[in-house]
């Protein structure tokens, strides 16, 4: 569904991302996980048009998309939350939810999709009418996932979700994560948390300054002896 | 007292005039950070496209009302496409340019938009045309005209309106969107291009208006008259909270009743050694007091320090 071949990324003359291939099968949950400043980030930013490739393609479902102009990749199907969660923060919850599905006009879906996603984050209905600026960091988590899937998009990535949130709100943000992948969604997770995010998916990719160095099935990686001690602090 | 209640509805008069300009400055800035210095001078073509128009329409034996009506949609049309071309022609090439280089340019798009108004409508005084009957009303001891009524009437639903688009539509939503993070907007679908061209063009409409009000409330016109409105309504703009939108109407409002005070006790205070025509002082001193104590306006949150 999702083919990224020798895709580059550079700001200024610095190499981010230094020509990465790798693919997203439909309806597969796909980890890239690495350390802080690998390029995992860019490379998602590239794919969703917030950055500009510097060299290599993107195709989304046969249809090349490095170039698209950057409001076209959630018309595409491509939904990303952001890093830092990217909430709008003096619209409400409810218009933050509305402007996901912002490229939509079907409005009995739209009242159906806010019921889903207030189903899987209830908090956000309790707070509908609240500014975003004024939630916690999990909250805005939730909203900018639920935010995501009021696009109902074909793809969806996911960037840090777990950044910075206490361990329980961790836990809450990744059963709906595994409930929305488990509902047929295709999703391309970035975690600095490498074994929460292999052990949610099925296939995973190691990132090492800006180069895929391994990649496999999630349970192959969960206990290969390299990553085990790279990032599993073994 | 008689004068105190004159002068506080002269100030509502012009301060409704500067709102709708000033409106115009703090949609622009609040999504894009740029301070379109050439907005006076798309007031000044309002009125001038006006003036060409009813007052050739006039001559020709239209009814008056119907002339007026023509000159004013003509104008607003004008006007609009005017900010279209303007945001496209000099300011999207600067997109991505230090943010010192638009406002330069800004600057320079007012002086040559005056300098074309001046080939085209000459340099000297023009005449507007009596677009309304003087009607006068009486309360309490002042005087207020039928176009001052008017004035009021038309900004206070204009600005309803403009309420109504940025809170409760689509585009308004998409435009509050871009202003607070035009990187996610643009992620949920919304193209950045359409929003500011959207809020150029709106922008503009409010400053025909604006102009058309100008001309009928002073019937008097002239190339450089954008210049001083536009520092104003500017001063408006940041008095209320640069990029808020009640923040530019309410410091619009607020300022021509400051202004219009002190015009009518300036010689007063000052034992006559200076008269009304000071009254542009005020405008400025706010501005500076206002830069001084509280930068981010009376209605303003931080906004860093974008140009």
């Amino acid at each position: 569904m999702l083919e990224v071949t020798g895709l580059r990324v550079a700001y200024g003359g610095i190499q981010a991302v230094r020509s990465i291939t790798f693919h997203v099968n439909e309806g597969e949950m796909v980890a890239l996980i690495g350390a802080n400043g690998a390029g995992k980030t860019s490379t998602l930013k590239a794919i969703a048009r917030v950055l500009d490739a510097a060299g290599g393609d993107v195709h989304f479902c046969g249809e090349k998309i490095t170039r698209i102009a950057p409001h076209a990749p959630i018309r595409k199907g491509i939904a990303l939350v952001p890093e830092g969660r990217g909430v709008f923060p003096r619209l409400t919850v409810a218009e933050n939810l509305a402007m996901g599905a912002f490229v939509r006009d079907d409005k009995a879906a739209i009242a159906e999709d806010f019921e889903m996603v207030y189903g899987h984050f209830p908090r956000l209905r309790e707070r509908a009418d609240q500014l975003g600026g004024t939630l916690s960091g999990g909250e805005q988590q939730m909203l900018a996932i639920g935010r995501a899937l009021m696009s109902r998009p074909r793809l969806l990535l996911l960037d840090e979700p777990s950044m910075g949130l206490a361990p329980i709100m961790v836990q809450k943000i990744f059963e709906v994560v595994r409930a929305v992948a488990a509902s047929g969604m295709t999703v391309l997770l970035i975690e600095q948390n490498a074994k929460l995010a292999l052990e949610t998916s099925q296939r995973g990719y190691v990132m090492e300054s800006g180069e895929i160095t391994l990649n496999g099935d999630a349970k192959d990686l969960l206990n290969d002896p390299k990553v085990r001690a790279a990032y599993l602090g073994e | 007292m008689d004068i105190f209640l004159q002068q506080i509805i002269n100030g509502l008069v012009q301060g409704s005039i500067y709102a709708l300009v000033a409106l115009g400055y703090t949609m622009v800035y609040g999504i894009m950070g740029l301070i379109n210095f050439a907005h006076g001078e798309v007031v000044m073509i309002g009125t001038l496209v006006t003036i060409t128009v009813a007052g050739s329409l006039i001559k020709v034996g239209m009814p008056v009302a119907l002339a007026g009506l023509a000159g004013l949609t003509a104008s607003v049309l004008v006007c609009m496409a005017l900010g279209w071309g303007l945001e496209r022609i000099a300011y999207r090439p600067l997109r991505n340019a230090p943010r010192l280089t638009p406002l330069i340019t800004a600057i320079g798009m007012s002086i040559i938009l005056q300098n074309v108004a001046m080939i085209v409508w000459g340099r000297n005084y023009l005449t507007f045309p009596h677009l309304l009957p003087k009607i006068d009303f009486e309360i309490a001891g002042a005087n207020f005209t039928a176009i001052q009524l008017l004035i009021v009437l038309v900004s206070g639903m204009t600005m309803a309106g403009l309420a109504f688009l940025v809170y409760r539509t689509k585009l308004g939503m998409a435009m509050r969107a871009t202003a607070q993070n035009p990187q996610v907007a643009g992620l949920m679908g919304v193209n950045s291009n359409r929003v500011i061209s959207a809020a150029f063009v709106i922008g503009s409409a409010l400053a025909a208006l604006a102009g058309v009000m100008v001309g009928t409330y002073y019937e008097i016109a002239h190339y450089q008259m954008g210049f001083m409105l536009g520092l104003k309504a500017f001063t408006a703009a940041v008095l209320g909270g640069i990029g808020n939108l009640a923040g530019a109407m309410a410091g619009g409002i607020l300022l021509g009743i400051i202004e219009a005070l002190g015009a009518g006790y300036i010689g007063d205070l000052t034992g006559g050694f200076l008269g009304s025509h000071y009254q542009d002082i005020f405008a400025f001193v706010v501005l500076i007091v206002v830069l001084m104590f509280r930068p981010s306006g009376l209605f303003g949150e931080k906004t860093g320090d974008r140009a």
